[in-house]
């Protein structure tokens, strides 16, 4: 019988020992970068699986004005500091003018009005913070498929990259600025739009005004807020840390579908 | 094909109890449910909060991990289910991390990782998502075809006799002998609600969160009354695999520890053909 409750003891302690042992490899195997390489195959296979069980222009579900959430919670940056967009705030972005350019065959300089007398969506969606909480907001916007043939890609065009007004860990007009990017098949997906309204009023600057780039079927970091600038490109390496946006470049997943 | 079994010198009976594809699985399964629970309550830390309905009414979270201040600027854990509330420092809402209480919703030893990392939370949860779901549908496609569900369907007899197999397990009279040979009706009957129901619950709620799997499937998050619905039912999946894993573990300890885990990881059980079964005990 004490054999028994020896060997028992014994047990306990080796388990005990063997679990502090697998933590301490699993916090350090967690969070090393080959590792997080490895990991990061699923992405590319989430993606294929999701492209290939959506048809391409497969809607996101679209709510009913009664489901509108009546707070709907600004994340992220919600007021920007930058000078040069303090002054468009100022001006009530009178003077703003949304550049379309990069691998285009006509470059675009599109004023509030233009992009609000452009093909446009209502849709009422719901947004899907990375952090786990939803919202449902109207949203009404230019659609960026349109937009973008009016500009014409050039062929070699892969991407969309948004350059945005918010900036992140530096003083306003040097920090890192908030950036953002979409394949095609998204670029033109029906529903992705640069909303100037929000619940049937002008986009608030919580919301990221004058512009939000809204990409339904995927999570809330995509919708880049406070967009200036677009721009195709045939490669994300050469924006910020090369992984096609602010929160892919601080380890996100570049394709937020899941 | 089953090995045959070999008689030991001490008149009990060697028998080939799990095949290696069996026992392969489980203890990938462990590997994946260990990090997919870690990880995922890492991704819950990001926002302690549970709701129903299509949207978060963050005002009406059925639960919520709150870290509320004291007066001497630390932390107190206060956590909320259906408008009570309970103070749960040191575990949910303000848990220890260094020297300070830390704002957060489960205590670092259970996440993965044990910082607060959001994005590689999320990262690891994905990739193990998929090895569960593609050695599940492995497990599914082989098992249930065939020997498994041999193994796990219990008889109409068995069903019958259920009444006497809860008293024998909550006294831990366990089925010993020949009868050990076989799944009992409670093993049977929890192992096939574990894989036919809780984790097929759980990998669906876990594919409605996805705003790309809802655009694909749009009745997924109508099937489950929205997608915040969906997250808390997800959360309760997770818990109900903890819960099963729980009592699994302490039958494995009730049932002989040693044998089990031998029968576990070389196949190998052992059973002595004198012992009566439960069932024949007077």
């Amino acid at each position: 019988m004490s054999d028994g409750l020896n060997r028992r003891g014994w047990l306990a302690r080796t388990l005990a020992l063997a679990g502090a042992a697998v933590l301490a490899g699993c916090e350090k195997v967690s969070e090393s970068p080959k590792a997080l390489a490895v990991a990061g195959a699923a992405e590319t296979l989430t993606l294929k699986v999701q492209r290939l069980l959506q048809q391409r222009t497969a809607l996101a579900p679209e709510f009913d004005e009664a489901d509108i959430s009546p707070f709907f919670k600004p994340n992220g940056e919600t007021e920007p500091q930058n000078p040069d967009y303090l002054k468009h705030v100022a001006a009530g972005f009178a003077d703003f003018r949304l550049e379309v350019g990069g691998l285009v065959e006509r470059p675009l300089r599109l004023s509030l009005a233009e992009l609000r007398a452009a093909p446009a969506r209502t849709q009422i969606t719901r947004h899907d913070c990375v952090e786990g909480w939803s919202c449902i907001g109207k949203w009404t916007g230019a659609r960026l498929g349109p937009l973008l043939q009016r500009a014409g890609l050039k062929p070699a065009t892969r991407y969309i990259v948004f350059h945005c007004a918010d900036e992140w860990y530096g003083p306003p007009g040097s920090g890192t600025p908030y950036y953002e990017s979409l394949d095609l098949v998204d670029a033109f997906h029906p529903q992705t739009i640069l909303a100037y309204e929000m619940n049937g009023q002008v986009l608030p600057m919580a919301h990221g005004a004058p512009l939000r780039l809204r990409v339904e079927r995927q999570l809330g970091y995509k919708h880049a807020k406070f967009v200036m600038r677009i721009e195709a490109v045939d490669s994300l390496a050469g924006f910020g840390g090369g992984k096609g946006g602010f929160w892919p470049d601080q380890g996100y997943e570049w394709y937020a579908g899941i | 094909m089953p090995r045959p079994d070999r008689r030991l010198e001490n008149g009990r009976l060697a028998i080939h109890r799990h095949p290696l594809a069996v026992r392969l699985w489980h203890w990938l399964n462990l590997a994946c449910l260990l990090a997919l629970l870690t990880s995922g309550l890492q991704i819950f830390n990001a926002h302690p909060a549970l709701y129903m309905g299509k949207a978060s009414a963050f005002d009406r979270p059925v639960m919520a991990m709150t870290a509320v201040e004291t007066s001497t600027g630390g932390y107190r854990g206060v956590t909320r289910l259906f408008g009570r509330s309970w103070d749960t420092t040191g575990l949910f809402g303000a848990s220890r991390e260094g020297a300070d209480m830390a704002d957060r919703g489960f205590p670092r030893w259970i996440t993965l990782p044990p910082g607060r990392d959001l994005a590689t939370g999320r990262r690891w949860h994905f990739f193990f998502a998929w090895i569960f779901v593609l050695n599940g549908a492995a497990y599914l496609v082989w098992g249930l075809g065939g020997r498994t569900r041999r193994e796990l369907w219990p008889s109409g007899a068995e069903i019958r006799g259920i009444g006497r197999q809860v008293w024998d397990h909550l006294r831990l009279r366990l089925p010993k002998g020949e009868a050990a040979r076989r799944y009992n009706v409670l093993q049977k009957l929890s192992y096939l609600a574990v894989l036919l129901v809780l984790l097929p619950l759980m990998v669906l709620t876990g594919l409605t969160m996805s705003p790309g799997m809802d655009a694909a499937a749009p009745w997924l998050p109508v099937l489950f009354g929205g997608r915040q619905t969906a997250r808390s039912i997800h959360f309760l999946t997770a818990s109900g695999v903890v819960l099963f894993t729980l009592v699994h573990v302490a039958m494995v300890f009730a049932a002989g520890v040693i044998n089990e885990m031998r029968s576990m990881i070389t196949g190998r059980y052992v059973i002595d053909p004198r012992e009566g079964s439960a069932e024949e005990r007077p």
